[in-house]
């Protein structure tokens, strides 16, 4: 009863968040020193695409259609949510008409979801090996020198990383591809090979700065808990370092990082989607920049309400099973 | 050597060195250029890093040294003013929420959560987008401290709720001290060496959001920012000119501030943390 109350509580406040997403979204427009439609009809016409009047005019008009221009501010408001929320329609692409946004959205997904995904995974798994082995053993050499190593890696941004690493290994040492271009029939092995071949440097760019973080605090974590009873218990019944590594230390070391990752996906989204552009990987950042660049406002207002939505109901999701992995929490 | 990273002074100590670097840089510098930096054809165009011009010049015809002390000078300035305010309303909101209780509690532990949801990245290039491209520096600004006093708003709430029942605040409050002199005297010293590490921090996220806006060419292109050199660099073609000076010294100058950053940030919540044990 206490966990059913719980998790409505939860939910309320994430309707709740992603409502309040959505009115940041909607007022943003609003808010700007310049009105969008003229903006965008300036973006279109600069491009040398010639309308006649009439044109403009049906383009204007499909325009504040699409930010919601018209009717009173209530009515507009309304509109919005409704369109985005019961129907996730956010019309067709402007730049590659007639595609509907949700279809662009739909085919880049995969790419960013398989980044990120991938990229997290190996790197929590090897943070937690070195940052284990190092937090065992915290004044050793070798450990001193990870930490050291960590915290050279931890605070560099993960875009500066991916320009280093193509300036490195795609300019200066033609290793890997400067730009992304999958090749292969479906479900070929040449297609498996040539997408791993092309995600490797954007995923490394993520891996080194997420390793990093994880060694920095899982070694502090281990160490601290190694001086803990239960610890000290396991050792003095005469348990190997291994078992006691794995079975006692490691499951206690585990449960803080869930809020971490609460907290750091939406760093490591806003971070992915600067590498994806840098490496022309074809995912929701690429789309995003596409969409800035052709002034395709529907595609835009799509990939970021998207974007916003998929993080928020990320960390929503970390924060919901955390009291369900940690008994500590739960009956509180 | 050997004890390199393990006490806290000493990464304190590498940190505030790099710091005063940057600062310098900067800081200082900028006050003797030669001339603006930021105007095309002030110098020889595509030169090697020599005597006149230490690291070179880009093809535009721009030093590549003075730049950067103009692009540093930027950056940091954007990062103290975002860090600053968004500090100062983090622990005000944060203290008036978990002082007051109630519903003012729950409505600012709402917006705190709300926002600590939202990337701020994407609102950032949807501003851009919207607003003629570019952003301004200001407004950038103003976005920025919106996304970031959360932070210590939420921190700063969770000590103020532990504060209220401890027992040295009980023999203040009835041996007849004033909130305010509560607050100032008691409680503000626990959450003093905590602030100053996020503040560290926030510099460190706003220059970095800012940065990552301007390599993709969404921020200010009237002022020279540590981003917007990079963007230059590689809209210029400086990479396949081989002029990996241009390029590379403000990603340099970006990983050297932000490990000092670092270093100072993570120095300052180590050394609160355990001084908050000796207690």
């Amino acid at each position: 009863m206490h966990l059913l109350r719980f998790i409505v509580g939860r939910l309320v406040v994430y309707a709740l968040v992603i409502v309040f997403a959505l009115t940041v979204l909607f007022f943003v427009p609003r808010l700007g020193p310049t009105d969008p439609v003229e903006a965008m009809l300036a973006k279109v016409s600069s491009q040398g695409a010639y309308m006649d009047a009439a044109q403009v005019d049906a383009l204007r008009r499909s325009l504040a259609d699409t930010f919601g221009l018209n009717g009173s501010l209530l009515e507009q408001y309304w509109a919005f949510i409704k369109r985005i929320v019961f129907t996730g329609d956010f019309g067709p692409s402007l730049s590659m008409y007639p595609t509907p946004v949700m279809e662009l959205i739909w085919n880049a997904l995969p790419w960013t979801f398989g980044l990120l995904l991938t990229s997290t995974l190996i790197a929590w798994v090897l943070g937690n090996f070195v940052g284990l082995l190092s937090g065992w053993r915290p004044n050793a050499n070798s450990s001193r020198i990870m930490e050291g190593i960590a915290i050279c890696l931890y605070p560099i941004p993960y875009y500066i990383l991916a320009l280093v690493l193509s300036i490195l290994f795609s300019y200066v040492w033609r290793i890997f591809p400067l730009t992304t271009t999958i090749r292969g029939a479906p479900w070929s092995w040449e297609l498996v090979s040539s997408i791993v071949w092309n995600s490797f440097l954007p995923a490394m760019s993520i891996v080194i700065v997420v390793f990093g973080w994880w060694v920095i605090s899982v070694k502090a974590q281990t160490s601290a808990l190694k001086e803990e009873e239960f610890a000290r218990y396991a050792r003095l019944k005469g348990l190997g370092d291994g078992r006691i590594l794995t079975r006692y230390i490691l499951p206690n070391a585990l449960l803080p990082q869930i809020t971490f990752l609460a907290l750091q996906i939406g760093l490591m989204f806003n971070g992915s989607l600067i590498t994806e552009i840098l490496f022309d990987y074809p995912g929701l950042g690429l789309l995003i920049y596409t969409a800035v660049l052709q002034g395709d406002f529907n595609l835009l207002m799509g990939t970021i309400s998207l974007s916003v939505i998929a993080v928020a109901t990320a960390t929503m999701i970390i924060d919901l099973i955390y009291p369900l992995l940690d008994p500590r929490i739960r009956h509180r | 050597m050997r004890s390199f990273f393990a006490h806290a002074p000493f990464r304190l100590y590498l940190g505030i060195v790099l710091i005063a670097a940057c600062i310098i840089l900067g800081g200082i510098l900028p006050w003797f250029a030669p001339g603006d930096p930021l105007v095309w054809y002030s110098a020889p165009r595509n030169q090697s890093p020599s005597a006149a011009h230490w690291l070179g010049t880009t093809s535009l015809g721009q030093d590549v040294f003075w730049l950067l002390t103009y692009a540093l000078r930027n950056s940091l300035l954007l990062g103290l003013v975002v860090a600053g305010f968004s500090t100062i309303i983090g622990v005000f909101l944060g203290l008036a929420a978990g002082y007051a209780g109630g519903w003012l509690d729950r409505v600012l532990s709402f917006f705190m959560d709300a926002l600590l949801c939202i990337p701020s990245l994407p609102i950032l290039i949807l501003m851009a987008a919207l607003f003629g491209g570019q952003l301004a520096m200001p407004i950038i600004a103003v976005a920025l401290i919106v996304f970031n006093w959360p932070y210590p708003a939420r921190q700063v709430r969770a000590v103020a709720l532990t504060m209220r029942e401890r027992e040295f605040i009980n023999v203040a409050w009835f041996s007849g001290e004033s909130s305010v002199r509560i607050l100032v005297r008691h409680i503000f010293p626990y959450i003093a060496g905590w602030s100053a590490a996020n503040f560290i921090n926030t510099v460190l996220v706003g220059i970095s959001t800012e940065s990552a806006l301007a390599v993709i060419g969404l921020s200010s292109a009237q002022q020279a920012t540590l981003g917007t050199m990079i963007y230059w660099a590689i809209n210029y073609q400086a990479l396949l000119a081989g002029k990996y000076v241009w390029i590379g010294s403000p990603v340099i100058a970006i990983v050297l501030l932000f490990i000092g950053l670092f270093l100072v940030s993570s120095g300052l919540s180590m050394r609160s943390a355990a001084r908050r044990m000796s207690v």
